[in-house]
């Protein structure tokens, strides 16, 4: 399995399937923090931007994810909810300086590659004493979500497909470092790669994982040496620990609820807190039943085994998980792969 | 045209446009005479008149129009104004025909800077002269400050078909390849460097030309072997090649490694997560060339200074499903689908 949303668009984009062996079958992993957030946490989004006293600053590939009620940023924006789609979260802070008297709230998602910034945005408008600026944080950890992928008691219900070995994340890892994988591979007794987003990196890391296999070895194995050490990178994950602590647990799209996989701000950046903030509050909706993003990000099902893929589900109108970005299994299978089902079918 | 007195002159070097430029009166008819007449100058505009007479020559004609509401206004390798001009000569161009007229009409926000709106109607006047086409009609609307972003243009475009001619989607055969006229991306590259929040140092410059001459050249060694003609505006190749997919109920299979994209705007693209084949361009062209004539089409695009880096990146197959395939320089295969979503608002 591949973790990362952005090996997953790789493999597609380069077509990787159709120069691997028959027996090495990639399953596409949860690693896109666009696809795994929860339909609530959009609604409350949305909920938010909905005030007439907020600006809702967010990155642009969150603005077509449907919420609950089918409603997604980009509809809200068209009825008038100020939404502003920004690229860094300097923009963000730029925007709460212009607008004092706004209620400029950024929406913070990602992996442990993007906490960071969002840290040192939080830093920054601490220093410039801006009031009116918060965050509404859903960062997620990625080890907790391997474990889930392993170990959860959602697997009862859906069947377990023996995955042989990860492709480590490259860009979370150059944060993380290689060290917390570790207790992964030493429990679950599974060989994992951290690689590269080049297709050279993948295929080499996915050869160093074969050898792993082969020879009965569960490592943690660094083929993208060239950014990432067994430590990471010391100054952000403390300018991370600093501001942000554990959650007890966080809803993932198509996993459920994954203990200890999500940050919130700590009570001493309460005020900086958008859901504290503004008393914002969950409402756990279930995902579509006929769903099977759980079965695909776990490897036991495929996109073309789901009732809904290609059908009601497209990247146009995403219900699942995996249809929602590029970076998903099936919109990935959708946009770049789908030639390959005729294929098969007339072979 | 009777020469008008006006109390003041227009001060185009500080000046800016306010309501009463576009309500009707003698501010109007001074903004008009003094700046857009100025820069278009020909005798249909000369005459003053609601409308335009021409002649038109033997053979069907086409027409076209478009908006464009490009946003920054000027970018590297042209403006709002160029780009207007050469679009819609494009528009009329890629049906085979030769461009005679362009009218345009302006939306002005008020407070738009006579000086900018200078520059802007100088380098369509330029444009046009450059293609040897006339702005021989035009209309100004003034909108309140903040009803618009700067300045809206629209440009409507008629030329005139040689006969025999009548290039359409439909006509792609199984064999046929595709030929593209140069370099993918470059357009929508430049916008890209320059919005506000996204800006980069490049040099990566705007394709945006008026393509009828390289037209004429591979309509001379073609023909009706020119099955369709497009120019990759927005959606790009991508899109552009699905329309032809689904009306000719055709497939295409295309080479990565063929493809030219300019290693600047390679980079610039992955930098932002998008794929050249999405991105626009305004300066090229795709052709769907029956295979017998083919390089004979290559070799004339290649002899024209904008067709230079003409490219065949495929062929049209046989596909019940209609789908835009790509053979990646890694070896392996993949679609390449419709652009999802808005890529970059106001590209165009």
């Amino acid at each position: 399995m591949e973790f990362c949303g952005g090996h997953t668009h790789a493999i597609s984009r380069y077509g990787l399937e159709d120069i691997l062996p028959a027996n090495v079958r990639m399953i596409h992993g949860p690693g896109c923090p666009v696809c795994v957030l929860p339909a609530s946490r959009i609604d409350m989004a949305i909920r938010l931007a909905e005030r007439p006293e907020v600006t809702l600053c967010v990155y642009g590939d969150l603005m077509r994810v449907p919420g609950s009620q089918g409603k997604s940023l980009l509809s809200a924006k068209a009825f008038g909810a100020d939404i502003r789609m920004v690229y860094s979260t300097l923009d963000a802070i730029r925007i709460a300086e212009q607008a004092p008297n706004r209620e400029v709230v950024f929406f913070a998602i990602g992996f442990e590659t993007t906490t960071p910034p969002t840290a040192v945005m939080i830093r920054l408008a601490e220093k410039k004493w801006l009031k009116s600026f918060s965050v509404f944080c859903n960062h997620v950890l990625t080890p907790s979500a391997m474990h889930s992928i392993l170990e959860s008691p959602g697997i009862r219900n859906i069947g377990r497909v023996e995955i042989d070995g990860f492709l480590g994340p490259a860009h979370v890892s150059t944060i993380i470092g290689t060290e917390p994988y570790e207790v992964l591979a030493e429990q679950f007794g599974k060989p994992i790669v951290i690689a590269g987003f080049e297709p050279l990196d993948m295929m080499q890391a996915i050869l160093m994982l074969v050898r792993q296999v082969n020879e009965g070895r569960h490592e943690v194995e660094n083929q993208y040496s060239r950014a990432v050490t067994r430590k990471g990178n010391r100054r952000a994950q403390e300018e991370v620990s600093d501001i942000f602590e554990l959650r007890d647990q966080f809803e993932w799209r198509g996993l459920g609820l994954v203990p200890h996989s999500g940050l919130k701000l700590k009570q001493a950046y309460a005020q900086f807190d958008a859901e504290k903030r503004f008393a914002m509050h969950e409402v756990r909706v279930a995902d579509n039943p006929a769903c099977e993003c759980g079965a695909i990000l776990r490897g036991v099902k495929r996109p073309v085994d789901c009732k809904l893929f290609g059908t009601v589900c497209t990247p146009e109108i995403p219900i699942g998980s995996c249809m929602v970005s590029s970076e998903g299994a099936c919109a990935a299978h959708w946009t770049y792969g789908r030639f390959r089902d005729y294929q098969l079918r007339r072979a | 045209m009777r020469a008008t007195a006006y109390q003041r002159k227009l001060d185009i070097e500080n000046g800016r446009v306010d309501l009463s430029h576009g309500a009707g009166g003698r501010a109007m008819a001074q903004l008009i005479s003094g700046l857009f007449h100025e820069a278009f100058g020909n005798e249909w505009l000369a005459r003053g008149n609601d409308q335009a007479a021409f002649d038109v020559g033997a053979g069907r004609m086409v027409m076209t129009t478009d908006g464009y509401v490009v946003s920054p206004l000027f970018f590297p390798g042209g403006n709002i104004g160029s780009l207007a001009v050469h679009g819609t000569i494009n528009d009329v161009a890629m049906g085979g025909a030769r461009p005679l007229y362009l009218s345009a009409s302006f939306i002005i926000e008020e407070g738009f800077r006579f000086s900018d709106l200078k520059t802007i109607a100088d380098s369509m006047g330029e444009a046009a002269r450059a293609a040897g086409v006339y702005i021989i009609t035009g209309d100004t609307k003034v909108v309140e400050r903040g009803k618009a972003d700067g300045l809206f243009i629209s440009t409507t475009g008629v030329g005139v078909l040689a006969d025999g001619l009548d290039l359409s989607a439909e006509k792609a055969r199984v064999g046929d390849r595709v030929l593209v006229s140069g370099s993918l991306g470059d357009h929508g590259a430049a916008i890209m460097s320059r919005r506000q929040n996204l800006a980069f140092e490049t040099e990566i410059v705007s394709d945006s030309a008026a393509l009828h001459d390289l037209v004429a050249l591979m309509v001379a060694a073609g023909g009706s072997s020119i099955r369709v003609m497009r120019d990759p505006t927005r959606g790009g190749l991508a899109a552009m090649l699905n329309e032809i997919a689904h009306q000719s109920g055709l497939g295409f299979r295309l080479q990565e490694e063929a493809i030219p994209v300019k290693p600047a705007v390679a980079a610039a693209c992955e930098l932002l997560g998008l794929d050249p084949l999405h991105v626009a361009n305004e300066g090229k062209l795709v052709a769907i060339v029956a295979a017998d004539m083919a390089d004979a089409v290559l070799a004339a695009m290649r002899g024209h200074p904008l067709g230079c880096d003409a490219a065949d990146i495929g062929e049209a197959v046989a596909d019940s499903h209609q789908f835009v395939q790509l053979s990646t320089s890694f070896g392996g295969g993949r679609i390449v689908d419709w652009l999802l979503g808005e890529q970059l608002p106001r590209i165009c």
